[in-house]
């Protein structure tokens, strides 16, 4: 077994929308290592959400295999892949899927609810997350009354305040203005470099990928290795 | 345990959010509240009928009818038999003989207030120990009538729901002028929706010359066995024997059953569409928070707490809009003054509309039933949908 913590092998994605047949993957092979950060990159409808959602336990291959950590993720019940998200990965959204009726707080605080901790503990480790992601003052404060940056700051400490393995972002700057992404691509890579965060982020911006210690292209339902740029 | 703190989560989530949704939602509500209000008032109706039937009479006092007769209206007495019908054992005596009132009790044509057509309201011709057998008669205008007069007292709820029961006025029945000297009551019992008056006048006056029943006051309701036992093996007689609060609860039965029967019917008919007003709703807030509910199974939340928030959402919609319902209900049904002819004896009772306690709960019930119907299929399909799927909603 290779010491890889995603293993991506032979995977196919097959939709069907009543008639048609939309092969996506098409015998995709991935592996990525502990402690990497990838971009994957590729044009609109290459499958790229698709395969994020495969390594995130969120959807299943047609055929193949992928493991995390080495654990086989097509095999597992949709319960035993729900507790394991629950401890095992991060997601941050394009347009940072937060609840408007909870405070900024509350947020980030729902995955906490998945696991044993107190109310105090959980308060601790929100506080620390907030302060991770330099949104202390903004602990009370809606979606609504938050810009998109600061919303996706919230989006990141949700998805890192369980300390998770694998961090999976799936356009994390899309709907951002360039400084604006800049500032969140800065975070995300500190989570890389300082606090070891595996991560995979999909984006459509070469200047989001530049941040990246590697870049793939999907094409044709294959992942190709970028050229230098 | 953390299943019911992923529970809790997501309900209150549900629950805060439902502000936005508050058009959609209070369709559902008003679904679930207007069923509800027609449920219970409806079947305030059997309720009230119920009551009035149930009130003021007493299992110390016996009712005898010929045999076959279910009701006063098919019966007939001979006045010998009336006679031996009231010295039976077990039958109370007080300084004036035995507590007996050997009766008739015939139809008249009264206007309704409401709609100033003629209905029928019972005229009772009474013996004087009437007045001990019933103890709860009062008089509470005018006065009693005179023993050979064409005199009548009138009940006072038949007087409030008929036109021209006021004391001092003449009212002509048949042959007859009677005149109404006064009113009474009766402790709310069926008796207040009658008309009596003097059995010996009564009796020229609809060509009688026995009676229809005979009322006997009790030495005690255990006395009721041997009062019966004496009076159905007595050769000269041939006479059924009831206890008069399980004759009345008899006569209610008919209305009561037709009353549920229709108010059951027109609940079922608008429940399904309340419920289907309910699916609606659920299914909309399903719909319009499917990014949310999919982020929070992304995050690791189990389909149970989901399908059990979409359920608990639903049943918190119905429980307010039964209550609302019921509460309706309660402000514009109960204490209602109305008639309704008793089916038995062809002639109207007078009676108030009763939401009971037993009926709003009956009624909530039933809302949160709704509830559950239109929220279990938008719960399911909440937890079906691919999270895949619902990521990509926007
Ligand atoms: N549930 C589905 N049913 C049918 N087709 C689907 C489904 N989900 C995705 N697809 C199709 O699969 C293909 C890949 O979609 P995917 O979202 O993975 O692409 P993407 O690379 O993320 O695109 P984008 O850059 O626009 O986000 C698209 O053609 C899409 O229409
Ligand atoms: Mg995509």
């Amino acid at each position: 077994m290779s010491d890889a913590l995603v293993q991506v092998s032979d995977v196919h994605k097959v939709y069907t929308r009543g008639a048609e047949r939309v092969d996506v993957l098409k015998g995709l092979e991935l592996e990525v290592g502990r402690g990497e950060f990838l971009a994957l990159m590729g044009p609109s409808g290459s499958g790229k959400t698709t395969l994020l959602n495969l390594i995130g336990g969120l959807d299943k291959p047609t055929s193949g295999r992928v493991a995390v950590a080495g654990r086989d993720l097509t095999r597992a019940s949709p319960r035993e892949l729900a507790h394991w998200r629950a401890r095992h990965v991060g997601f941050v959204f394009q347009f940072y899927n937060l609840l408007p009726v909870l405070t900024a707080a509350r947020n980030i605080e729902l995955p906490l609810l998945l696991t044993g901790l107190s109310r105090a503990e959980r308060q601790k480790h929100v506080a620390a997350a907030l302060e991770l992601v330099g949104l202390a003052d903004r602990a009370g404060h809606y979606p609504m009354q938050l810009s998109g940056g600061q919303e996706q700051r919230v989006g990141i400490a949700r998805a890192i305040v369980n300390d998770p393995t694998l961090l999976l972002c799936d356009e994390p700057t899309g709907d951002l203005d360039r400084q604006t992404a800049g500032e969140i691509l800065d975070l995300i890579a500190e989570l890389n470099r300082r606090y070891e965060k595996t991560v995979i982020m999909v984006t459509h911006d070469p200047l989001a990928a530049e941040r990246a210690r590697r870049v793939l292209h999907m094409d044709k339902g294959m992942l190709v290795e970028a050229q230098a740029a | 345990m953390r299943w019911l703190a992923q529970t809790v989560a997501i309900s209150s989530v549900n629950v805060m959010s439902l502000g936005q949704r508050l058009g959609s939602s209070s369709v559902a509500v008003v679904g679930f509240a207007g069923v509800v209000a027609v449920f219970v008032a409806v079947l305030s109706i059997a309720e009230g009928f119920q009551r009035v039937m149930a009130r003021g009479v007493s299992p110390d006092t016996a009712l005898v009818l010929r045999a076959g007769s279910d009701t006063e209206m098919s019966s007939g007495l001979d006045l010998e038999h009336t006679r031996i019908i009231k010295d039976a054992p077990g039958v109370m005596r007080g300084s004036d003989g035995p507590v007996a009132s050997a009766e008739l009790f015939v139809i008249v044509d009264v206007p309704k207030r409401a709609t100033g057509t003629d209905a029928n309201v019972p005229l009772r011709g009474v013996e004087p120990a009437a007045f001990a057998v019933r103890k709860a008669v009062k008089i509470v205008e005018g006065r009693p009538f005179r023993e050979g007069q064409n005199e009548v007292i009138a009940g006072r709820a038949a007087a409030r729901e008929f036109a021209g029961l006021e004391v001092g006025n003449h009212l002509r029945w048949g042959d007859n002028v009677w005149e109404v000297v006064g009113l009474f009551s009766a402790g709310d019992s069926v008796y207040e929706s009658e008309i009596w008056t003097d059995a010996r006048v009564a009796q020229p006056a609809y060509r009688r010359t026995g009676f229809q029943s005979v009322y006997a006051r009790l030495e005690s309701p255990d006395a009721f066995q041997r009062f019966k036992d004496a009076l159905t093996s007595d050769p000269r007689l041939d006479v059924e024997v009831k206890r008069e609060d399980e004759y009345y609860e008899a006569q209610s039965q008919v209305l009561r059953t037709l009353v549920r029967t229709l108010g059951n019917v027109v609940a079922l008919l608008m429940a399904v569409g309340a419920t289907f007003g309910a699916l609606n709703t659920m299914y909309s807030a399903v719909a319009a928070r499917g990014r949310e509910i999919a982020t929070l199974r992304a995050l690791g939340f189990q389909a149970g707490p989901v399908l059990v928030s979409v359920m608990a959402e639903s049943l918190l919609l119905a429980l307010l809009g039964g209550s609302i319902g019921g509460g309706v209900a309660y402000l514009v049904a109960n204490g209602y003054q109305t008639a309704t002819m008793n089916f038995q004896t062809f002639s109207q009772v007078a009676f108030q509309l009763a939401v009971t306690p037993r009926l709003l709960v009956g009624g909530v019930a039933y809302a949160l039933a709704m509830g559950i119907c239109g929220g279990i299929f938008p719960a399911i399909r909440a937890v079906r949908a691919p999270i895949a799927m619902g990521l990509r909603e926007v």
